[in-house]
């Protein structure tokens, strides 16, 4: 009940709803909780048929890669 | 998948898993985390987390799985909802399976000539509503806080669409008061919570203060086994450090304030209620029940409650279970008279329910001892075959 994946917008609807891709299925959300956040080629994570979050690409990117270099480096 | 793939990179997850072996080292002593969600129950055990991580890190699973803290008197309740004549009972399809008084589920009920549905969206409700208008539709209202904007969205629809024939039984719950409930839980011994990413997508980083303040590790993890590595390598850094704080590893899903236009309509539709449930009891403003503008919308206002008393299953641990103070094995009915196919209690029947992921990926273990399952699950196990 509480999965969601990360899906990217392929098409917006004009009626607020929206077709996102997950591994290439496609799917129809909603765009409620979001509002004119979102657009065309972002990432947003769905549940229930809902889009809660809109996946910050460059603070995922930036995360990743400073996870990748503590671990590469054994900081730790 | 991008946001997936990254995230199972084994290389990395070595890496996050040999510096874990080393904090937990560092630390000595037996660090207990619990995971408060479904999801990451159902990850740990789906990539085999357990049996890699050191043996003195114990990891329990709370009660995240919204149909497993579900009372049995909700799902008589829905039953009996399910069960009116003329109603179209949709549900998603985790409550199908979940048995209410002397077993019975809305797959019996459905099976016996009931109008039961499952629907993967909440917005269904209305597509049903508007091609059945000579039909009542009730819809199942159930989960955290990631679910619940979705059917408030939907009560928000049904009112500017003035559609009459659409109500909703709510046994909606909020995370944070059962939170509460475990760091006071004197039984409940826990150096730290993974929180759910996904409840944190909506409510931010900010209901956790409280674990921080009672002198716990809070770390806000995602799903993906670099996800789950990385949270429990912040928690345990927390520990080892003496410090207790919330942490967010989980910052792709989760903005620090939530979903403020997700919380604007719950807050709107919906309000706090003192809640039950199922093996923490009833936790004050820990539900969510209509606002009077939405009361006409209460299924349970406009069909009642059944009249019979609600019965627990016989020897069933879930309560226990959903409070960390069991696991599954150490359940008597577990693997034998309670499995996915035939389910006593409910945290067999989601595959977030923590019987149901033992089930599946730690059964064959069970039976067969590998090299690192937990000895003393194994010999529990083996004293209730």
């Amino acid at each position: 009940m509480c999965i969601g994946f990360p899906g990217k917008i392929v098409t917006l609807g004009s009626d607020g709803s929206a077709v996102v891709e997950i591994g290439g299925v496609q799917r129809t959300i909603r765009l409620d909780f979001l509002g004119e956040d979102a657009s065309v080629g972002d990432y947003v994570i769905s549940h229930a048929g809902y889009a809660i979050h809109r996946v910050d690409e460059q603070l995922a990117e930036e995360r990743l890669a400073t996870l990748n270099e503590l671990m590469s480096h054994e900081t730790y | 998948m991008k946001h997936i793939d990254e995230y199972r990179d084994p290389e990395l997850a070595r890496r996050l898993l040999s510096a874990i072996h080393g904090r937990a080292g560092s630390i000595g002593r037996t660090v207990t985390l619990m995971e408060v969600c479904g999801s990451h129950t159902h990850a740990i055990s789906r990539f085999g987390l357990r049996e890699v991580l050191p043996e003195n890190l114990r990891l329990l699973s709370g009660p995240g799985c919204p149909v497993c803290v579900t009372s049995t008197r909700d799902v008589d309740i829905a039953l009996h909802l399910a069960g009116i004549n003329g109603v179209v009972f949709a549900t998603y399809g985790d409550m199908m399976k979940v048995p209410g008084t002397g077993g019975r589920t809305l797959q019996k009920l459905r099976a016996a000539g009931a109008d039961v549905r499952v629907i993967a969206t909440a917005r269904d409700g209305i597509d049903l509503a508007e091609a059945h208008r000579n039909r009542q539709i009730v819809l199942m209202g159930i989960g955290f806080e990631t679910t619940a904007p979705a059917m408030a969205a939907v009560a928000a629809a049904c009112r500017e669409k003035a559609i009459g024939n659409l109500s909703i039984f709510s046994v909606h719950k909020v995370v944070p008061p059962a939170l509460q409930a475990l760091i006071d839980d004197a039984e409940l011994a826990v150096d730290g919570f993974l929180c759910p990413g996904h409840v944190s997508s909506i409510i931010g980083t900010a209901p956790y203060r409280p674990i921080a303040e009672a002198g716990k590790a809070a770390v806000i993890a995602g799903f993906e086994p670099v996800d789950v590595l990385a949270g429990i390598l912040m928690a345990l850094d927390q520990i080892a450090a003496g410090r207790a704080e919330v942490a967010l590893q989980y910052a792709r899903g989760v903005n620090p304030e939530g979903n403020p236009r997700a919380l604007k309509l719950l807050g709107s539709v919906f309000r706090p209620i003192d809640a039950d449930w199922r093996g923490l009891g009833t936790l004050a403003a820990s539900g969510l029940v209509f606002r009077p503008e939405y009361a006409s919308l209460d299924a349970v206002a406009r069909f009642g409650e059944p009249q019979e008393t609600s019965r627990e299953p016989k020897g069933c641990g879930c309560g226990e279970i959903l409070r960390g103070v069991k696991t599954p094995p150490q359940c008597p009915l577990f693997g034998n008279r309670c499995t996915p196919a035939l389910p006593v209690g409910p945290c067999m029947v989601s595959s977030e329910g923590t019987c149901a992921a033992w089930y599946r990926y730690h059964r064959s273990g069970l039976e067969a001892g590998p090299a690192r399952m937990n000895a003393e699950s194994k010999k529990l196990r083996r004293n209730s075959l």
